[in-house]
């Protein structure tokens, strides 16, 4: 059985229903037949990955569904081996460049190339050129996205790219002056709301107002999430009324507990309990910086509004620590280390 | 089009039906021009059109009169008409039949190592030059020299750069140089020093507006008051930035007007004018309220809390690099602020800017610009 997420996809740009105004212009633009290249963002869960696939199907027909996975090998300039997946269609192509690395530079060269010197087969195809949707391009090297520039341009008639983001900040100018920018958000309390009761209604389950509401709100209005939030309270529940509790994932719990932790008792002994903890989370493939990022949104209620900004400001630090350096715990643990100090400092200013 | 490879037939075909012929011909020019982004179609065909660098024009028209040309670099911020001027330049110093033999452009999309430089450029600039046909130089100067455009110079590495030193003496009879760059400071001083310097000017207001004017009323785009102002706000200056938004937001109002033609004349049917905030959305720009709703909520006894419209931002996905230029423009310019305030949060602004660079994660880098400010602000 598929995942409701799945399971209640749109696949054509009608059934899309947030947005509608963006929706319009995807069509009209697929209609066009002047297609441009195309820079989507957006936050995770904002829809995002459904409307770009719809528009595919706009533009090329139920053909696009056909999808098959297909792994190829690259070789890299020091011969060594890259073995990398890709998605494709008759008419488009998915590829996630960031699976590969630093060498990314290379299957974008190679794969690109290749894509436009081939003309469409299909003499029957509604559109001249082939898609190729490029994934998680805010990861792509510097290199990588310099070699995009020059092929954006040299193949420009057989070839149109659709770049998927979640923010635009590392992107290089030339690339964005080369696309249309296109900017989903992530959808109102209101927007979840509504495609859960429909979602229940779908599933002949109850409606049942207020878990729906408190659903949307603790999403972060994040679609899949609420969603997949959604199945799970159903899933465990024989009966849901408005206080069912929500079940949340079990590393945010954990994270929640340390977050506890340290600002009860600021021992060392307890430093060594917690970097249990980490190495736990860690080594079930949570990464970092989401930790910390959690951790900090845990910690804030729990702390007085005077140290607030400061909790903000290490988290953001370490956190571009971890980015750029090799070893995460390290960072989480200086973190948490500082959390206890300025805790502990508050309260003995308090006692004095 | 059966007799399309026997070429007796088809001549006969084409002095048949002369006319038709022309008018497919023309139909098909029509169409290239169509997908033709705006900014190739609309690039300055002879010196005089190039806007709003009198002071270079004014040099380079003395040159063409003297039929001779001094080693060139051009240099100035994006979108300013630098590659424009040197190939409407070329353009009237050979016309369209020597151009090809005569003029040599290489960009940063060509591969430009140090072999290139040493082969490629320096092949051409050995070439000797060919005679233009008779007749010819009567329209055109002509003069005894050939042109290497080396565009977008300060990517060239190095070494390539070095390399270059001695072909341009060596071959400066016959070949001129003119190198085109973002910043005079990458390039090596031994090559600067060979050139005549060209500073080209971020344009000005007025000439921009006229110019994007120009080109919608001759693309039959209508343009809502105050579109203009907020293509060239949004563009900073950079007019090829300015064309190509405008066409993306051409595209995107007519796009639902045009679907069923292929035709020039149906191009004016659209009539949805462009919007300020069609610009805005290409754009990636915040709107202003958002950004004065954060500013706001930074205030010291503003209303709401910074961390939920911080959410609210990071949610609607807005990318933190243009929160920040929004922001940094809204409080640098933010005359209630005192200096010294001033001084402190732009001192937050380069540290989380640098962090943004590495990599980081945008809402915790976000929130704690806003908290940092929100701090500032207050007096701690």
């Amino acid at each position: 059985m598929a995942l409701l997420v799945d399971k209640l996809r749109p696949r054509s740009l009608e059934e899309l229903t947030y947005h509608e105004e963006l929706s319009k212009r995807l069509r009209s633009l697929a209609q066009c037949g002047d297609f441009p290249h195309l820079l989507v963002y957006g936050p995770s869960g904002a829809g995002k990955k459904t409307r770009v696939v719809a528009t595919l199907k706009e533009l090329f027909g139920p053909g696009v569904e056909k999808i098959k996975i297909d792994a190829r090998v690259f070789m890299t300039s020091s011969n060594r081996k890259l073995e990398f997946n890709i998605v494709a269609s008759v008419y488009h192509m998915e590829i996630t460049p960031s699976d590969v690395g630093n060498y990314d530079r290379v299957v974008i060269q190679d794969l690109l190339k290749e894509v436009a010197q081939t003309q469409q087969v299909d003499q029957a195809a509604r559109q001249k050129f082939k898609v190729v949707v490029i994934n998680e391009a805010e990861n792509l090297t510097r290199d990588a996205q310099a070699a995009l520039r020059r092929t954006m341009e040299k193949y420009s008639p057989n070839l149109r790219l659709i770049l998927l983001a979640n923010s635009t900040s590392n992107i290089i100018a030339p690339i964005r002056s080369r696309t249309l920018l296109i900017r989903v958000a992530a959808p109102t309390h209101d927007d979840i709301r509504s495609i859960l009761a429909a979602a229940a209604k779908k599933e002949d389950w109850p409606l049942v107002e207020g878990l729906n509401k408190r659903i949307a709100e603790e999403s972060g209005r994040n679609l899949r999430k609420a969603l997949l939030m959604f199945e799970a309270v159903h899933a465990q529940n024989e009966k849901v009324t408005d206080t069912t509790p929500i079940p949340v994932p079990d590393w945010e719990v954990l994270v929640g507990q340390i977050a506890k932790e340290i600002t009860e008792d600021r021992t060392p002994a307890r430093v060594m309990q917690v970097r249990a903890k980490f190495y736990d989370l860690l080594t079930h493939c949570i990464p970092a910086s989401t930790i910390i990022k959690t951790l900090c949104f845990k910690v804030m209620p729990l702390v007085d509004d005077s140290l607030k900004p400061g909790v903000i400001h290490y988290a953001a630090m370490y956190e571009h620590r971890i980015k750029t350096g090799t070893k995460a715990i390290f960072h989480l643990e200086a973190y948490v280390l500082k959390i206890m100090k300025m805790v502990e400092e508050y309260l003995m200013s308090m006692d004095m | 089009m059966a007799s399309f490879f026997d070429i007796k037939a088809r001549k006969a075909a084409a002095a048949a039906a002369n006319g038709a012929s022309s008018g497919n011909a023309e139909k098909t020019a029509t169409e290239s021009t169509k997908v033709q982004p705006w900014v190739e179609k609309y690039r300055p065909k002879t010196l005089s059109d190039v806007t709003a660098q009198d002071h270079t024009v004014t040099v380079l028209q003395r040159t063409l009169q003297a039929s001779n040309l001094p080693h060139m670099l051009f240099y100035g911020p994006p979108g300013t008409g630098k590659t424009s001027t040197i190939l409407a330049l070329a353009k009237e110093l050979y016309g369209p039949e020597l151009m090809k033999s005569r003029v040599l452009e290489l960009n940063a999309s060509d591969e430009r190592g140090i072999s290139i430089v040493r082969e490629k450029v320096k092949d051409f600039a050995r070439m000797q030059l060919t005679n233009p046909p008779p007749g010819y130089k009567s329209r055109f100067p002509c003069p005894p020299f050939k042109i290497i455009i080396l565009d977008e110079a300060d990517s060239m590495t190095q070494d390539a750069q070095s390399a270059l030193r001695r072909t341009m003496e060596t071959y400066s009879k016959i070949t001129r140089f003119c190198l085109i760059c973002n910043y005079v400071t990458r390039i090596i001083d031994p090559l600067a020093s060979r050139c005549s310097k060209f500073r080209f000017k971020s344009l000005d207001e007025g000439n921009a507006k006229k110019r994007l004017e120009d080109i919608a009323s001759l693309e039959g785009v209508t343009l809502e008051d105050g579109a203009v102002d907020a293509l060239i706000r949004c563009s900073e200056g950079d007019l090829r930035k300015a064309i190509t938004y405008l066409q993306s937001a051409a595209r995107l109002v007519g796009a639902a007007a045009q679907t069923g033609g292929g035709d020039a004349d149906e191009m004016e049917v659209d009539n949805a004018a462009v919007t300020v905030k069609v610009v805005e959305d290409i754009a990636g720009v915040i709107p202003e309220a958002t950004i004065q709703r954060l500013l706001k909520a930074m205030k010291p006894g503003g209303s709401g809390t910074v961390s939920s419209v911080v959410e609210d931002m990071v949610a609607d996905g807005w990318s933190a690099a243009q929160t920040m230029t929004q922001l940094y423009q809204a409080v640098v310019y933010d005359e209630t602020l005192p200096d010294i305030q001033k001084n402190k949060i732009v001192t937050v602004f380069s540290e989380v800017d640098k962090w943004l660079v590495d990599g980081a994660d945008e809402n915790l880098a976000i929130l704690d610009l806003a908290a940092k400010i929100s701090g500032i602000m207050a007096g701690r």
